[in-house]
């Protein structure tokens, strides 16, 4: 009896790897083969020539180029609004706060995680119809809007990522510090900040990687699919998931869609990298703690 | 705390041998003095962290007091039977929003009903019923999976399966309820797994020698012995995935058809509340189109925080029960 259940169990484990490794290496294994053959200086460029349209002398029709600089500058913008934010409320909430305010607070953050990214954008657009009622009746979605939605959307990962790293420091260093005479702001930056340092990296890592691949905040916030590169944060521009989308939808010829192929590849590259990095930086975590042991 | 921060200042701002020269007197009044401007520093700073936090958990209470704002108008102009209808026809003035309620809630049931049994298989796997050296590949596989995204998943999936569907089913067009599940429960699959994971490994490491001891295999280990004990995981895991399945967007509008009805069939095209609300945004434009959406965010909204609550209340009962033991 316990043995046929055991077995049971055994072969119904092994059915459930092979699906989902199946699935997912038909996946991953139908977009590496159609997108390799496509990645060439032309997927970026088109035919305009690569130093020209790299210092924007001259426009790139059939090419992803635009959608890359949209995408890099949409993360950099966003990223300026949310780390900045989300490591002092992280901050805030490992050190300083206590008592109920903490309570309120973490599940203010718990709350704001859980918002669906649609939501993120939908907050965007009722800002711009809001806007165009009352002070601003130009005002429309632009970059600026997008990234701003965007830092919403990222801001409780780098919250809850700065506030475990800190708290998950043995308690012994807040004292130790404190004792010695610090103030609780030098322990802080001398002591405790070091120490957590790559755990928040890897958050501030995971929170752009998230910025980067998603798409619904910025279908409601203004990119559009033939924008050339972004003129100012005012204005609308290309992003690389947008273009992945509207080419899934929208190709009218084989060559677009091959380049659809060459996007989704390199932003899987792009976000791949990333993930990567801060999967690094999380594994050798407690490995830098133990040296930083010995040191101390 | 006063007579540390003298001792401080003698050893801060003079490092070397000049520290028994000082009268106690004359550093006691210096560092007073030196500890005030501290204490403000210290005000200061620990203001302008509060700020920041206040902006950041105000930001929830913004984004839903402009979803209400925009929303108001349902319930005053008493729209809202008009909303909470089963008929989505805008050129004929019906509104009713209940066609996408349901379609969200159809697609997340679907594809939790097929990603959760994977899930467990493979946390199973990971956990003892599978060879030891393939689990923790196999976790970092799965770990890469939560960074691939969305959109190239719906990408691929117009691609490659909307025309496997539409080929094996002919009534189809495949864009459909089925492909949609598929896709989307590959997505969802991830978030359970690493949930779930990581409420066995806690257990495990409590009571692993215990279970060794009495003679227990780790395949009988796992099933007797853990899966018991971290039921709370297996919650979690549920409510967490279908939460990320109700607020996915992408892959609902790419490849779920989006036709406005109830669906009868796995191979009829459906429409969730994401997707109604990009749609709305992409092409209508009149005000009452606009209200439905509003509705749209602020059901997401109160799902995903109703759903958020629970996990919250489930965690707590789970660090009470740790307590206990």
């Amino acid at each position: 009896m316990i043995k046929g259940i055991t077995f049971l169990a055994q072969a119904f484990s092994w059915l459930a790897v092979v699906v989902t490794l199946g699935a997912i290496f038909l996946f991953l294994g139908f977009l590496g083969v159609r997108g390799l053959d496509t990645l060439n200086l032309a997927l970026f460029f088109g035919q305009t020539s690569p130093w020209e349209a790299i210092t924007a002398q001259l426009p790139v029709w059939h090419g992803i180029w635009p959608a890359c600089v949209g995408t890099v500058v949409l993360v950099l913008l966003s990223s300026l609004l949310a780390i900045p934010l989300g490591l002092a409320s992280g901050i805030y909430l490992a050190q300083y706060a206590g008592g109920s305010w903490k309570k309120w607070f973490s599940l203010a953050v718990e709350l704001l995680a859980a918002i669906p990214s649609i939501v993120m954008g939908l907050f965007g657009f009722a800002l711009i119809l809001f806007l165009r009622k009352t002070l601003a009746p130009q005002a429309n979605t632009c970059l600026l809007l997008s990234a701003a939605c965007l830092a919403l959307l990222v801001l409780p990962y780098l919250i809850l990522m700065t506030q475990t790293t800190l708290e998950a420091l043995p308690g012994e260093l807040r004292l130790v510090g404190l004792s010695l005479g610090f103030t609780p702001w030098q322990n802080l930056v001398q002591v405790l900040l070091p120490l957590a340092g790559r755990g928040i990296l890897s958050g501030v890592i995971l929170a752009v990687g998230r910025a980067a691949e998603d798409t619904a905040v910025i279908l409601l916030t203004g990119v559009v699919a033939n924008a050339g590169l972004p003129a100012g944060i005012l204005d609308k521009y290309e992003a690389l998931p947008f273009h992945i989308f509207y080419l899934a939808a929208e190709a009218r010829s084989e060559a677009e869609l091959s380049q659809g192929f060459g996007a989704a590849l390199i932003l899987l590259i792009l976000t791949g990298a990333l993930f990567l990095g801060a999967y690094y930086l999380q594994s050798t975590l407690s490995k830098a703690w133990d040296q930083k042991k010995l040191v101390i | 705390m006063f007579q540390v921060a003298v001792i401080k200042d003698i050893f801060v701002e003079r490092p070397g041998g000049n520290v028994a020269l000082f009268s106690m007197k004359k550093s006691a009044s210096r560092g007073q003095k030196l500890w005030q401007g501290r204490e403000h520093r210290q005000t200061l700073i620990k203001g302008l962290l509060l700020g920041a936090t206040i902006i950041s958990c105000g930001s929830v209470l913004a984004i839903l007091g402009f979803l209400c704002y925009f929303a108001i108008p349902i319930f005053s102009q008493g729209h809202l039977g008009e909303i909470f209808a089963w008929e989505w026809r805008p050129f004929q003035g019906r509104f009713g929003i209940l066609p996408m309620v349901a379609g969200s809630l159809c697609l997340a049931a679907a594809a939790m009903c097929l990603a959760f049994p994977l899930a467990l298989g493979i946390c199973g796997f990971a956990q003892g019923l599978g060879p030891k050296r393939l689990g923790r590949p196999l976790l970092g596989l799965i770990h890469f999976m939560t960074g691939i995204p969305t959109v190239i998943y719906g990408f691929v999936s117009v691609i490659f399966l909307v025309p496997l569907v539409r080929g094996l089913f002919t009534q189809s067009s495949g864009y459909s309820w089925l492909t949609a599940t598929l896709t989307l429960s590959l997505m969802i699959l991830p978030t359970i797994v690493l949930v779930i994971q990581a409420q066995l490994e806690q257990v495990d490491a409590r009571v692993r020698l215990a279970a060794a001891a009495l003679g227990f295999s780790p395949a009988q280990t796992l099933l007797w012995v853990l899966a018991p004990l971290a039921s709370r995981g297996f919650w979690a895991g549920a409510v967490l995935g279908f939460s990320r399945a109700i607020g996915d967007t992408i892959i609902a509008l790419m490849v779920a058809g989006n036709a406005a009805q109830v669906p009868h069939s796995f191979l009829d095209s459906i429409r969730t509340l994401t997707a109604h609300i990009a749609l709305v945004v992409a092409t209508d434009s009149t005000s009452r189109a606009y209200q439905s959406i509003f509705a749209s965010g602020l059901i997401l909204f109160g799902l995903t925080a109703a759903v958020n609550l629970c996990l919250r209340r489930l965690q707590a009962g789970a660090s009470g029960a740790t307590r206990h033991d």
